[in-house]
């Protein structure tokens, strides 16, 4: 690319530490408020499930972020690292059914494997499956699979100086390619049906009516605490060398590296946390949806991703944050209330923030402002009309 | 596998196929088989009666059975005409009162007539039956066994051919000789012989065993596999070497063959898939390679270029209904009620159609959005994204979720068989035109004003609009040329694929990693690496046994093909920095 990316980024709030106090507070609220009301009964079951998929889209958000907004790589593989923590605890889920199964209840599963193995005539489960019955073992994949597969894909994309669209390009191919692999059958990761029907987490209940919305909600305060880390994290990392560095490579990297920066493995570094931060959304994703599946791991999920980190607000900490929730909820209320036209408001969307809000909704206020300052001066003389230019940045 | 065992079958097929082309089908016969069983009829002679039934093995009149199981069921009289002449009828149909039947004339399958042309039923009591014995049912028998062997039908000869050689019962030769003698077709003279070598293989003889075995080696039919693999272990139990050792390189033979023709019949594929490919992939060579626009709405416009064919084949047809959501707006096209070769030209106006509706699409599309995102390549991916859900969105709405069915025209409908590999004419076609596309684009770029303009226009926007080089007109064109040929691939994927409003998002991975291995700027570059990518691909099919393992596996390759060449096969040397 011969010009860095020359998008105006002007956060809600200026300051670094005071735009980290409102995520801080407003996510501390969120993992406090809404578990209390809705043990107290003010908030349904379904809202609290439903805010707690959102907070794992967020950390989606935050690790597309931290690679576009920050660093200026465009994955689109971030739902493959999203999908692999899923289906790494996903693993362990379907191991916890055991004999609550259908097949199992019918007798026929006396090994106690999942559904889908039975279906397709195994009769022992695979070898590496077995760990998967340990808790700790299934959270410590989640973070090494996708870490690992970022580490040599990202080694070999960074070492061979790949960026640009090129890197665009060659994830979506990495992640389609995973994503045909999944969908067979003799993959014994479920196929297309991917796995469903989750019963216990840790002993406790994901479906029974009294102890069921409990285990949501000790789900949503882990999400949400989690979200909370990874800003402090990244909050941290914004006000190091390290993190200077980061954005010096996005707006201009034959400069830092001419300047005798590695470039290659500072990418590699976020790469790799960015896919292991996506892992986690993913593995918490899987309890609270109640199903993962190769739908989830397409190169559009990474686009759609993209698309609410670019409506919030990119390289800010809480533009992620606002579009994956904001974003979300519209499509909530979308597919119900214009299922036909989703596609299209979707598609709308990111035409319109691209071409006219490149800063994301954050950056809204200040363009209003800025927008209200050049207006006055123009219209007090009266000499003449100037337009506000058409952003063609 | 030698270059000779390669070249061979070319030659040897070319060979046939000349043949082909020079011998009628056609073989005269000296009389008819009605005529044949009318004097087998009358005459008196059993043995002579039994000889001429015998004379019509071979022959595949489908009258012969007819007549022959109305024989046995005692269904067959002879009349007497007032003149004397002696007519073999058979009554057929539900008696009459007087308990006549319909008598239909054995000599020429037509009811008899009295003198005045009238239809004269005649009464079974009155006449007498034509009889008949054992040994003569027999002779009738082996004429109906024997009768699919001169079906008028290539396959259904094939057939009985085949089938009778399975049965390995010894008896069966002279006819399949006497066969041979008379058949024309090559195909099915091959599966004589063969058929005869089989039997063969069950005979006590040693030599008769290894003759056999020695025609199946010329021969290689891979029907034969499993019969030559018996003979081969009971040669082996009882110790034959020789007719062992002969069995083995029968089988040996048949395997080469198979290998052979699976080679060329990959190579074709993979051609054919490259051709696809190479004719998706071009138009984003342009448009991602020369103008460095990320497109990811490019596979909506092949999308674009499929629904222009199957609106094309209907406008020729009965015309049709559309509704364009939101606006709601109907559209009634008219059609012009064609038949014949008139409707099957749909497919060469669908040509132009495709290029232009896909054109204009992307000419519009170039100058509301992408004219604004030249400098910001990450955000046009982004945008065209949009572009992309809000298209297939509309197509979805106006065309239904459903494929569509788009018509084959019968000029691509049929395939080739040279030395067993199948040749689909729509994927002849394709390569055909794949090479003429490439020769367009080319001559395009690099012979015409525009051309000109456009490769310095992409070199350099800055330094051609300097120059007085109306560039933005410049990119409007380009961009409209790339979405035109992702159109025309639309109009060529019609045939080979399904048409529906997603279909796009099928091709759009592959087209850009074939741009991308190719080299980006590079058309030659992307001619290489789509026939690679096709190649490849189709091989690892052939070889994996699965479709989806093979790709993901390519695709793999291609990921480590870019470590060592990062910009592709062909890029473009430049000192500049990116």
């Amino acid at each position: 690319m011969s010009s860095p990316p020359t998008v105006p980024l002007r956060p809600l709030v200026r300051s670094r530490h005071r735009e980290f106090l409102v995520v801080g507070s407003i996510l501390g609220l969120l993992a406090v408020g809404f578990p209390l009301s809705n043990a107290h009964g003010w908030m349904d079951d379904f809202t609290i499930t439903l805010w707690g998929k959102y907070l794992c889209y967020a950390l989606l958000a935050v690790s597309v972020d931290l690679l576009w907004g920050y660093t200026g790589l465009l994955s689109l593989g971030q739902a493959l690292f999203f999908s692999l923590g899923g289906y790494m605890f996903g693993m362990y889920l379907m191991l916890q059914i055991g004999m609550l199964g259908s097949y199992a209840k019918s007798g026929q599963n006396p090994n106690g494997l999942p559904d889908f193995m039975v279906f397709l005539g195994h009769t022992f489960l695979p070898a590496f499956w077995r760990p998967f019955q340990s808790f700790s073992f299934a959270v410590s994949m989640v973070f090494v699979l996708p870490g690992l597969l970022a580490l040599v894909f990202g080694f070999l994309a960074f070492r061979s100086r790949i960026k640009g669209v090129y890197f665009s390009i060659l994830t979506q191919a990495l992640t389609y390619g995973a994503a045909l692999m999944f969908f067979r059958n003799d993959f014994t990761m479920g196929g297309n049906n991917g796995f469903t029907d989750f019963k216990f987490i840790l002993g406790h209940s994901l479906v029974e009516k009294g102890s069921g919305p409990a285990t949501m909600r000790g789900l949503f305060v882990v999400t949400a605490v989690l979200l909370l880390l990874v800003c402090l994290g990244c909050h941290w990392l914004n006000g190091t060398k390290f993190g200077l560095v980061r954005q010096a490579i996005r707006d201009g990297e034959n400069r830092v590296l001419f300047s005798g920066y590695a470039t290659a493995n500072y990418k590699l570094f976020v790469f790799v946390a960015a896919a292991m931060i996506a892992a986690v959304g993913g593995a918490l994703f899987v309890p609270q949806a109640g199903i993962i599946n190769p739908d989830q791991m397409t190169p559009d999920k990474s686009i759609e991703a993209v698309i609410w980190v670019a409506v919030g607000g990119r390289g800010t900490l809480i533009g992620p944050i606002i579009g994956a929730i904001g974003v979300n909820a519209l499509k909530s209320w979308a597919t119900h209330a214009y299922p036909d036209s989703w596609l299209i408001i979707l598609g709308l969307i990111s035409l319109m923030v691209v071409m006219f809000l490149p800063g994301g909704v954050v950056s809204l206020p200040a363009r209003l402002a800025e927008l209200w300052r050049r207006r006055r001066p123009a219209t007090a003389p009266a000499t003449g009309v100037t337009k506000p230019a058409p952003d063609r940045a | 596998m030698s270059w000779n065992s390669i070249f061979r079958p070319l030659l040897r097929a070319l060979v046939v196929g000349i043949g082909l082309l020079a011998s009628g089908r056609a073989w005269a016969a000296s009389e008819s088989p009605r005529a044949t069983i009318v004097r087998a009829i009358l005459t008196t002679d059993d043995t002579q009666k039994r000889d001429l039934i015998g004379s019509l093995v071979g022959q595949g009149d489908e009258a012969i059975r007819e007549i022959f199981t109305a024989w046995r069921e005692d269904d067959l009289f002879v009349y007497t005409a007032p003149d004397g002449t002696k007519i073999p009828v058979e009554l057929t149909g539900t008696k009459n009162s007087a308990g006549a039947q319909t008598a239909v004339r054995v000599d020429n399958g037509e009811s008899l007539q009295d003198a005045t042309g009238h239809a004269l039923p005649l009464a079974a009591a009155k006449l007498t039956a034509v009889g008949h014995d054992a040994r003569l049912r027999l002779a009738m028998k082996n004429v109906v066994d024997l009768l699919d062997l001169g079906s008028p039908l290539l396959a259904k000869r094939l057939r009985a051919i085949q089938t009778i050689g399975a049965a390995q019962k010894a008896d069966k030769i002279p006819v399949l000789e006497a066969r041979g003698r008379v058949e024309t077709e090559p195909k099915a003279k091959d599966a004589l012989r063969a058929a005869i070598a089989v039997i063969e293989l069950a005979d006590p003889s040693d030599d008769v065993k290894l003759k056999g075995l020695a025609e199946l080696r010329e021969l290689h039919p891979a029907s034969c596999y499993d019969l030559i693999k018996v003979a081969r272990d009971k040669a082996e139990t009882a110790a034959q070497p020789a007719v062992a050792k002969a069995a083995t390189a029968a089988l040996a033979a048949i395997d080469q063959h198979k290998a052979v023709v699976n080679f060329y019949g990959t190579l074709f594929r993979g051609l054919s898939a490259g051709s696809i490919l190479l004719v998706v992939a071009l138009g984003l060579a342009i448009t991602f390679g020369l103008m460095g626009v990320i497109n990811m709405a490019h596979g909506e416009m092949i999308t674009v270029g499929a629904y222009a064919t199957y609106i094309t084949q209907h406008i020729f047809g009965e015309g049709m209904n559309f509704t364009i959501p939101f606006v709601r707006l109907a559209i009634h096209l008219p059609g012009m009620h064609l038949t014949g070769w008139g409707y099957q030209m749909f497919f060469v106006a669908a040509i132009p159609a495709g290029f232009l509706s896909a054109a204009l699409v992307g000419v519009a599309l170039e100058r509301s959005v992408i004219r604004f995102l030249y400098r910001r390549p990450l955000d046009s991916l982004l945008a065209t994204w949009g572009v992309s859900l809000i298209l297939q969105q509309l197509f979805k709405l106006t065309f239904g979720s459903n494929n569509v069915d788009v018509a084959t025209p019968v000029y691509l409908s049929s395939n080739w068989t040279i030395y067993d590999v199948t040749f689909d004419w729509n994927r002849v076609f394709v390569i055909g035109f794949a090479i003429l596309i490439v020769l367009g684009v080319w001559l395009a770029l690099t012979k015409t004003p525009l051309g000109l303009l456009i490769r310095c226009v992409m070199q350099n926007r800055t330094m051609a609009a300097c120059m007085g080089v109306r560039t933005e007109r410049v990119n409007m064109l380009t961009f409209g040329l790339g979405s035109g040929l992702a159109g025309l691939a639309g109009v060529f994927v019609s045939q080979l694929g399904t048409v529906g409003p997603s279909m796009g998002q099928e091709y759009i991975v592959d087209s850009f990693m074939t741009v991308v291995v190719g080299g980006v700027g590079s058309i030659f570059g992307t001619v290489v690496s789509a026939l690679g990518i096709g190649l490849s691909d189709q091989s690892l099919q052939q070889i994996l046994l699965n479709p989806v393992l093979g790709k993901i596996l390519v695709l793999l390759a291609i990921i480590l093909f870019l470590q060592w060449r990062p910009t592709g096969l062909f890029a473009a040397k430049s000192r500049s920095l990116d």
